[in-house]
């Protein structure tokens, strides 16, 4: 089962859901499970999240808490037991 | 603006009533996309994730003077408040702070090679660092939204400032914090009443773990999900430099980076008083704004020098600057264009150059800073060796923080003689403190 959670700022096209549970995500990569999540909440939810085929520059996503920047972006294996976080990179400081 | 409620508190304030203590703050804007929100609780831009600010109405100041507006104030943090988004007067009240020294330092500033050097001392503010503007700031903003407790992600100072906001605030605080930090920058967070979530990871794994608990728990996390506000309050180390030299500023800023958020707020209040025009400059003539980040987490100077529009973060930031470990800046992108801009530099000293400039400071000026004071003394050295500072230049440096917090930057490092005897001596010869070479820095300037 994929555990996700998403920042305050997702709720608008997340309809308030704030984690979400997928216990039939198979195996894949990330760009896989955000097709699936833009299948469920509509496009809007890619749009937020990406730009041009790539993560927008202030959208951290992590993967068991390891930053995608520092993996493969998009490509980053997710798969069943994973945790991805959603969370807007405006902290700091 | 619409009338929305703060919430949870006994008596409820409206926005336009906050409005009415004379702030111009008018609304959030997008930095990425120009999305306009209103003066709320909200951590990134609802359609881009893109960082929001505080946009201002400056008409009501335009054709005033400083000293016309600003007369018959108190000194410190909330003389500023039209140039700040509104907080109750109840609130401001709890938190009264500065302002910091600002004085000058003829002897560092023969041997870091400038004409003129001015000490900005925020490590003099009582939790030790300039957190104390942001964080009292933000905590009085969260008092009036109604929030049940405050908290933040830090590397040390901005937890000790936060407890020690919340604590002056009424409200209790929650500090998180990555794993390892120094007893000594923990400790004023535990004495101030704070509470202290220590991460098993790096400061950005601290942000990320305390991100995910603040929009659960309604938590305003300062830096967070009060940060548009946050930063604002950081200006104010600007306008007070400017009120000091009576609008007359040195020429070069030095300011350390972690984040970007405080070179960032000092560009923004240089153009909020140009743009007043308190402060008669083209922003061709503004302050130079010179960045300084520790070999071993640059990623804002590396940009900076390799002229690339791309910040790279660092997975795994190393250095002795604990304070300026952060490897992806949130305002990163805003420092490096404000450094552009205004004509600037950025650079990363190395350990050995940060440790020689906070010794020098110490012997030179009586100062004892943190590391990240030590980067940008560091840096101006650095410069002005390359040739990108004049020696005729003058220059004010940011300390943001204060030496007593950092002390295993010394750990074994030569500090000069430490003798122990019996409480019988009698026939101690001292030695010549000169002789030493730990020494020598100071004395080969002729001045100790």
């Amino acid at each position: 089962m994929v555990h996700v959670f998403f920042s305050g700022a997702l709720k608008a096209v997340t309809n308030g859901v704030a984690r979400l549970e997928l216990p039939d995500f198979a195996e894949g990569d990330l760009d896989t499970l955000l097709r699936s999540l833009a299948g469920r909440f509509g496009p809007s939810f890619s749009d937020r999240l990406t730009e041009d085929g790539h993560l927008r520059r202030y959208v951290n996503v992590f993967v068991n808490g390891e930053d995608v920047r520092f993996a493969r972006g998009l490509q980053t294996p997710v798969g069943p037991a994973d945790s991805v976080d959603f969370i807007p990179a405006v902290a700091g400081g | 603006m619409g009338a929305r409620k703060a919430k949870g508190r006994k008596s409820e304030i409206t926005l336009e009533e906050l409005a009415d203590e004379g702030s111009l703050a008018a609304a959030l804007t997008c930095e990425e996309c120009s999305t306009l929100f209103p003066l709320d609780a909200r951590t990134a831009c609802d359609r881009c994730f893109g960082p929001l600010s505080v946009v201002y109405g400056h008409g009501p100041l335009r054709g005033t003077s400083p000293d016309e507006v600003l007369a018959g104030r108190a000194p410190g943090l909330w003389r500023y408040l039209e140039l700040l988004p509104p907080v109750s007067p109840a609130s401001r009240e709890r938190v009264p702070l500065g302002p910091s020294p600002l004085r000058p330092a003829p002897r560092l500033a023969r041997a870091l090679g400038l004409r003129e050097l001015w000490l900005k001392e925020d490590l003099a503010l009582p939790s030790g660092s300039f957190k104390d503007r942001p964080a009292g700031f933000a905590v009085a903003y969260a008092r009036d939204l109604g929030y049940p407790a405050v908290g933040c992600a830090s590397t040390g100072n901005l937890a000790a400032a936060t407890a020690r906001a919340a604590t002056l605030s009424g409200l209790p605080a929650w500090t998180f914090v990555p794993a390892g930090l120094p007893e000594a920058k923990l400790l004023p967070v535990r004495i101030f009443g704070g509470g202290i979530v220590e991460v098993e990871g790096t400061y950005d794994d601290a942000n990320r773990v305390a991100q995910v608990l603040a929009d659960e728990d309604r938590l305003g996390l300062v830096n967070i999900n009060l940060r548009p506000y946050y930063v604002e309050a950081s200006k104010t180390l600007a306008f007070e430099i400017l009120e000091e030299r009576h609008w007359d500023p040195p020429a070069v800023w030095g300011i350390p980076l972690g984040s970007g958020a405080l070179l960032s707020a000092t560009f923004r209040a240089l153009m909020q008083v140009q743009d007043i025009g308190w402060l008669d400059s083209s922003e061709e003539e503004l302050p130079r704004l010179v960045g300084s980040q520790p070999e071993g987490c640059a990623p804002i100077a590396e940009a900076f020098r390799k002229g690339s529009e791309e910040i790279v973060p660092v997975a795994h930031p190393e250095t002795i600057a604990e304070s300026l470990a952060i490897g992806n800046p949130a305002s990163g992108y805003d420092a490096l264009g404000a450094i552009r801009k205004t004509g600037g530099a950025a650079d990363a000293p190395t350990a050995d150059e940060v440790r020689w400039a906070l010794r020098e400071a110490a012997r030179l000026e009586g100062v004892w800073s943190e590391p990240a004071g030590g980067t940008v003394l560091a840096t101006f050295k650095r410069l002005v060796d390359q040739g990108t500072l004049d020696r005729s230049d003058s220059a004010v440096a940011f300390l943001t923080g204060a030496g007593w917090k950092t002390p295993p930057v010394w750990e074994g490092q030569d500090l000069g003689p430490r003798l122990r005897v019996s409480a019988r001596e009698r026939s101690l010869t001292l030695p010549d403190l000169a002789a030493f070479p730990s020494l020598a820095g100071a004395a080969a300037h002729g001045e100790v």
